[in-house]
């Protein structure tokens, strides 16, 4: 499974962080950061992003 | 040891700040973001009613727009003019609006610290004791007696004290906006409101002018929609000559709770508001004034806790109680004409646009008049089961 984050896209607007059920995404200064060991790839953060800068393959 | 913490500088946060430095209590608020107010997540709508609320005088500054009325558009084109009969709104400036309130908060006594991430909630005896954090890379932890979470849609230091504040995707709108210049706009003293399914899905596109040919012109959808909203949004400006040949000043993005109210805001010596804890107004996704109202009754409960030295769940209680009384039950009424509207095809735009008054409008996004609403919907046959919704 991949959890890709196209940083050119982000607009760091933290949507996808919120609605993350497993609080498996951090919005930092380097960028969204993603914790692999907690994220269930659910796709919620590819649906919501408004600008589809995630992308989830399973 | 501080009295208060609270984390997130926007409207509720500096609200809460203000609120407790005037009854002589020693708070902070520390923002994560470098700058206070930007980037805005945000269409910068408030009404003249709910500053007067708020007990809010805002400098003139602050205000880019007044606002009279609006124009609501069906997918046909058809238009309901909402005719407030006076100014009844502003369209600020937010990144001058939060760094006033926040200076307003500091006037108070309240102390404010941007460029400051809180990394962890600390805890003892699994009960909220403090924060540690990060102040341009200098460490820090700190103990205070309430920590108060108004960290916006991420919510992300409710679910670490271990409140959950997760929200079901479904109720979160996703939101894209230009600032453009270069516009026409018809009358700047108008908001204008576009629906219908190919336009914006479940939510609607808006147009909140800042002057004669600047505005915030944005969209806000169901997340889980074929299109991203930036291309619902790009395709609806694309199609607008008035709009097609603006430039862009700043590109927005947010997530918009428009549900998902919580029965439960605190836990020990903790409690949360604003969009953290999904305070919006659930039909035009607005949570300025939400979010700065919340903020006053859990001042008021905080204020009495900590006179009483008790910050226990069980206190700080009466926020949940107080707020549901105040807004909670409001709100949840708006949210199922939100349920019911977002269920309508755009034919069902087209027939309420040739009967609905504007006034009639207004009155919806109080919550009042469903039973009016109800009774239309009566007449188209496919509306029947909507409207005993409302009933």
């Amino acid at each position: 499974m991949e959890w890709k984050w196209n940083k050119k896209l982000c607009l760091r607007c933290g949507g996808c962080v919120g609605v993350c059920p497993k609080l498996a995404l951090e919005l930092t200064e380097q960028g969204l950061e993603h914790n692999k060991e907690l994220c269930a790839y659910c796709k919620i953060c590819e649906e919501f992003c408004p600008v589809k800068a995630i992308k989830i393959k399973k | 040891m501080r009295d208060i913490i609270v984390v997130g500088c926007g409207p509720g946060g500096s609200a809460v700040a203000k609120y407790l430095a005037s009854k002589g209590y020693d708070v902070v608020v520390y923002e994560k973001r470098q700058e206070i107010g930007a980037p805005k997540r945000c269409g910068e709508g408030i009404s003249i009613s709910g500053l007067k609320k708020l007990n809010l005088e805002l400098p003139s500054y602050c205000i880019r727009q007044k606002i009279n009325g609006a124009l609501v558009y069906a997918p046909n084109g058809k238009c309901v003019e909402i005719d407030y009969g006076g100014d009844a709104g502003y369209i600020v400036e937010r990144k001058v609006f939060d760094k006033w309130l926040a200076e307003e908060a500091v006037r108070a006594g309240a102390k404010i610290q941007a460029k400051t991430c809180i990394k962890e909630v600390v805890k003892e005896n699994g009960k909220v004791v403090g924060v540690k954090g990060e102040f341009l890379s200098e460490e820090f932890t700190e103990r205070c007696r309430i920590l108060v979470a108004a960290d916006g849609i991420e919510s992300k230091i409710s679910r670490m004290a271990g409140l959950n504040t997760t929200i079901n995707p479904l109720l979160v709108d996703s939101g894209f906006q230009f600032e453009m210049v270069g516009i026409d706009i018809p009358d700047p003293r108008k908001i204008y409101l576009y629906f219908g399914n190919k336009i914006a899905k479940r939510g609607y596109v808006w147009i909140f002018p800042k002057g004669k040919d600047v505005a915030n012109v944005g969209i806000g959808i169901l997340g889980k929609s074929e299109k991203s909203a930036k291309e619902y949004l790009t395709e609806f400006i694309k199609s607008r000559e008035e709009l097609r040949k603006g430039s862009i000043l700043e590109v927005n993005a947010g997530g918009i709770p428009v549900g998902g109210l919580l029965k439960k805001m605190t836990l020990d010596n903790f409690l949360v508001v604003g969009d953290a804890a999904h305070q919006v107004n659930p039909i035009h996704g607005g949570g300025m004034f939400e979010a700065q109202f919340a903020a006053k009754i859990a001042a008021d409960v905080i204020e009495e806790s900590l006179q009483k030295g008790d910050t226990s769940n069980k206190q700080l209680d009466k926020y949940n109680k107080e707020w549901w009384k105040q807004r909670g039950n409001y709100l949840k009424k708006v949210e199922k004409l939100r349920e019911v509207v977002e269920k309508f095809s755009d034919d069902d735009f087209n027939f309420l646009a040739e009967e609905l008054e504007g006034d009639l409008l207004i009155e919806f996004t109080r919550g009042k008049g469903l039973t009016t609403l109800a009774k239309i919907l009566l007449k188209k046959p496919n509306l029947v089961k909507l409207a005993r919704a409302l009933l």
